[in-house]
């Protein structure tokens, strides 16, 4: 065993729960290594404001991520950003991560922490325009739509509320959904269908993008009869809610039907050393603070296990 | 004001001063939003890899940003960040929206160099 490359724990993903748990874990001395696959901080840097994280009255994701970064750099803990895990093994006493450049870190105890991100349509063309008339973020690129017709995916409090907040600047929206009534609150749904510069094309999905430098045609389909129909549109904002980043985990630890990791109240997962916490988990309300709360516990119970597993090992060493 | 890391490009003078300085460039020309952000903590992880490049950004409500927004390279982007890469002064690429590590690393690979291990 490299002990370079070996650690107490090994967090895996950088937003508000893992770095809480690299905070709780070095400042108990455990030596320890973040990995994250962006940037660090996760889905909360692409916050503008948070007013609601208690003791700070108003903050940017970017700064708060900032300073959860400084404070576990501090304590000693080892963050790599813009990693990509290739091979996991968490069976056993010792646990294997590979990364993408082909480095292998070895640890006593893992912490799972991978988050979330938007959902795509994962359909032709949407890779390719996105930035040249599709996009994901009302507030990043709207203006590029005045005066402009444009479509906004989705049946969520999120796609409602941003259609009505596009209408400041697109002359039309229409709103593109696969169900026949929407999941958002009634409020938003009251508020999307009074504004007169709102459409809806209900029970339908996009099935592929058109242009040429540009986006200047989708498909709009209705699930119902089939049918396929050319829509011309200058502009496409996708809301279509959030999948968590557990593809790598398939088969390694038990997880629900949407793929959400199961953990007890521990944050314990299946497997024994192995812990989880933050968006990736079965949960029902995934705030910066639940996650800093999960990243807590699970990094308690994991500085446990190791302590443990440590002292086991001692009386082991002593008794031969 | 963008709060990164990064060397920040303030006045389209600026820009082609850096531009004309060194041979590699990549400037991501954004907002603090969800789109910019990631890419700028790419260039953040990357600066100290690629020395034969220098990295900057350059705030989009800039009026001086007109040297990024007004190209015609960039006339179909409806998406921040715009980010460019200019050789020798040259604009040689440009990409719109969020960008992965992975697809940054291989435009400075393709455009400039890769970076050599010695």
């Amino acid at each position: 065993m490299n002990t370079n490359n070996h650690f107490d724990a090994i967090v895996i993903g950088g937003g508000p729960a893992g770095m809480t748990a690299g905070i709780y874990l070095s400042r108990a001395r455990l030596k320890t290594l973040i990995i994250s696959d962006g940037v660090l901080g996760g889905q909360m840097v692409l916050t503008h404001e948070i007013a609601n994280y208690p003791g700070v009255e108003s903050i940017s994701g970017y700064q708060l991520s900032n300073i959860m970064k400084k404070q576990a750099k501090s304590f000693g803990c080892v963050i790599k950003s813009n990693s990509r895990v290739t091979d996991l093994q968490i069976e056993g006493e010792i646990k294997s991560v590979t990364l993408s450049d082909g480095t292998t870190y070895t640890s006593n105890a893992i912490i799972l922490t991978p988050g979330g991100r938007s959902r795509t349509l994962n359909v032709p063309g949407e890779a390719a325009f996105k930035g040249q008339g599709i996009s994901y973020c009302a507030t990043c690129d709207g203006d590029f739509f005045t005066g402009k017709e444009i479509v906004v995916v989705g049946g969520g409090n999120s796609a409602l509320e941003e259609a009505v907040s596009l209408t400041k600047y697109a002359t039309k929206v229409t709103i593109v959904h696969q169900f026949d009534h929407f999941q958002a609150f009634e409020y938003a749904v009251e508020e999307a269908k009074a504004n007169p510069k709102i459409h809806f094309i209900m029970e339908s999905t996009i099935t592929g993008f058109h242009g040429n430098e540009k986006l200047e045609r989708v498909d709009i389909k209705n699930i119902k009869t089939g049918e396929v129909q050319n829509f011309a549109t200058d502009g496409v904002f996708i809301f279509i809610g959030y999948v968590p980043n557990t593809e790598f985990l398939k088969g390694k630890v038990d997880m629900n039907q949407w793929n959400e990791i199961l953990v007890n109240s521990d944050m314990a997962t299946s497997i024994p050393g192995v812990y989880a916490a933050g968006d990736s988990i079965v949960k029902r309300y995934r705030q910066v603070t639940t996650a800093v709360g999960d990243g807590t516990i699970a990094a308690l119970a994991a500085s446990g296990y190791i302590h443990q597993l440590k002292s086991r090992h001692l009386h082991e060493t002593l008794a031969h | 004001m963008l709060y990164t890391n990064l060397h920040h490009v303030m006045t389209a003078a600026e820009h082609q001063k850096l531009i004309n300085e060194n041979e590699n460039v990549m400037i991501c020309c954004g907002r603090m939003g969800p789109m910019c952000i990631p890419v700028y903590g790419i260039m953040e992880d990357l600066e100290e890899e690629y020395k034969h490049v220098k990295f900057a950004d350059m705030e989009f409500d800039n009026p001086e940003a007109y040297v990024i927004r007004n190209v015609p390279e960039v006339r179909g982007f409806m998406g921040i960040p715009f980010t460019m890469y200019y050789k020798n002064g040259k604009l040689v690429k440009a990409t719109s929206s969020i960008q992965s590590m992975s697809q940054v690393r291989a435009i400075l690979d393709n455009e400039f160099a890769p970076v050599t291990v010695s």
